[in-house]
């Protein structure tokens, strides 16, 4: 068996093509078994894991880059994705208004708080919504540990939803055709401009190849993503979903909360996960990035130990990413990067408010056991 | 004990997911299913997403 630089064993030839087989087979057998669309939609929460795990392509971790060393490059590729997606969806939610829905949500009181507490969770666990699949799927035991509660959280906060809302919601502002394009990439331009002055002298530099491929590969998938669902990428929905899913096996009354009662959720609860659009690209992205670590034989790596409080604390985070980002309506992919680049107010507010948490995120990072690996 | 482990546990999450609703009687209908692709095809979408409000 080969060595790689790093020293890890390579993956042998038969087993990569196992697994190349194993995730074609899967997208058939999804595409035969529920339908084309969602054969292709699990296609693309692959490409998804498989460009993030890849290509290292994060959220977390950039934020953190640039408020503890003023590294603004990967919140920069961050924003390039966001541009080239803004510059088709924008337009295609304009001409197919019919067919194509935005991440469009009020700004609130709740969802700005929401955003608060998500940033900072995001921190303590280095795992955001897609962050958090990923980690989990590449066999990061906090990443694991993490997910059941996030998806916990998630089901709880839509629960609440609309007794959070009527604490204060404003009306939902849009960005809308060309100019609401042109107002968006005109403020990702001036945030960029604001990392660069606020960047240390050192870092004052574009991002790296690796940065490029990775924002270009994830702009293209969010686009096949609106295309095939009618819908932007989102993570947090599908999380709820599966805990609602699993409190209605367990003989809880989930139709007592308003948000499950709904039609639209009260339908997606009694159908199949294998035709609900997040689930599908949720699924795909732990899988991909699965593949991604086993192809890489990042899988002989020797779990970390950590102390109790770690755990703890990591069950109290996945909690709160799960609760908060519903009541944020989205998470770094739902309200952020999909908020933005459909043109909805409520994604650069999410960015305010998650940033503001981020930074006291980073902060409780040491307190939480999780950087004392044994 | 490897990230064998963790990564084979999260493997198995998502699969007892699918598995537990396909037994529990959400069944996809392949018949019934939308087009393949929701541009062009002059239908609304349908999912579920994060920034809907309830009945949306």
């Amino acid at each position: 068996m080969a060595v790689t630089e790093t020293g890890i064993a390579a993956t042998p030839a038969h087993q990569r093509a196992a697994l190349i087989g194993a995730a074609v087979a899967l997208v058939l057998a999804v595409a035969l078994f529920a339908g084309a669309r969602f054969g292709l939609l699990l296609a693309i929460g692959l490409g998804f894991g498989i460009a993030l795990e890849g290509l290292r392509f994060g959220f977390a971790g950039p934020w953190r880059a640039m408020i503890l060393r003023r590294d603004p490059a990967g919140i920069f590729a961050q924003l390039v994705a966001i541009a080239i997606v803004s510059m088709g969806a924008i337009p295609l939610l304009a001409s197919h208004p019919g067919e194509l829905t935005g991440a469009h949500a009020p700004v609130g009181f709740a969802m700005l708080g929401g955003a608060f507490v998500f940033g900072a969770a995001m921190q303590v666990v280095l795992g955001c919504g897609s962050g958090t699949l990923v980690n989990a799927g590449s066999g990061n035991p906090v990443g694991l540990a993490a997910l059941p509660f996030f998806a916990i959280g998630s089901f709880a906060g839509a629960s609440h939803l609309v007794w959070w809302t009527d604490l204060g919601t404003a009306p939902v502002v849009v960005f809308r055709g060309a100019g609401g394009l042109v107002v968006t990439l005109a403020l990702l331009a001036a945030v960029a401009g604001i990392l660069w002055w606020r960047a240390a002298p050192e870092n004052r530099k574009l991002p790296a190849r690796r940065l490029w491929i990775a924002a270009i590969a994830v702009a293209v998938l969010a686009l096949a993503n609106l295309a095939v669902a009618g819908q932007p990428w989102g993570v947090v929905y599908g999380l709820g979903l599966w805990a609602a899913k699993g409190a209605v096996a367990l003989g809880v009354d989930v139709t007592a909360s308003p948000f499950w009662a709904a039609p639209g959720n009260a339908d997606r609860l009694a159908a199949s996960v294998l035709t609900d659009v997040t689930s599908l690209t949720n699924i795909g992205i732990i899988a991909g990035a699965a593949l991604v670590a086993a192809w890489r034989g990042g899988l002989a790596q020797a779990l970390p130990g950590y102390p109790a409080r770690a755990w703890v604390c990591t069950i109290i985070a996945g909690f709160l990413l799960g609760y908060s980002s519903r009541l944020a309506f989205g998470c770094n992919v739902g309200a952020f990067f999909s908020g933005i680049s459909t043109g909805s107010l409520h994604g650069w507010a999410w960015f305010a408010a998650a940033f503001a948490g981020a930074v006291l995120g980073v902060r409780l990072r040491p307190l939480s056991g999780l950087e004392a690996r044994s | 004990m490897t990230r064998h482990l963790t990564a084979a546990l999260a493997v198995a999450f998502i699969a007892a997911i699918v598995l537990a609703d396909l037994l529990g009687g959400a069944v996809p209908n392949p018949y019934r299913a939308p087009a393949a692709v929701a541009l062009g095809s002059g239908l609304a979408s349908a999912g579920g997403h994060c920034a809907a409000l309830p009945g949306n």
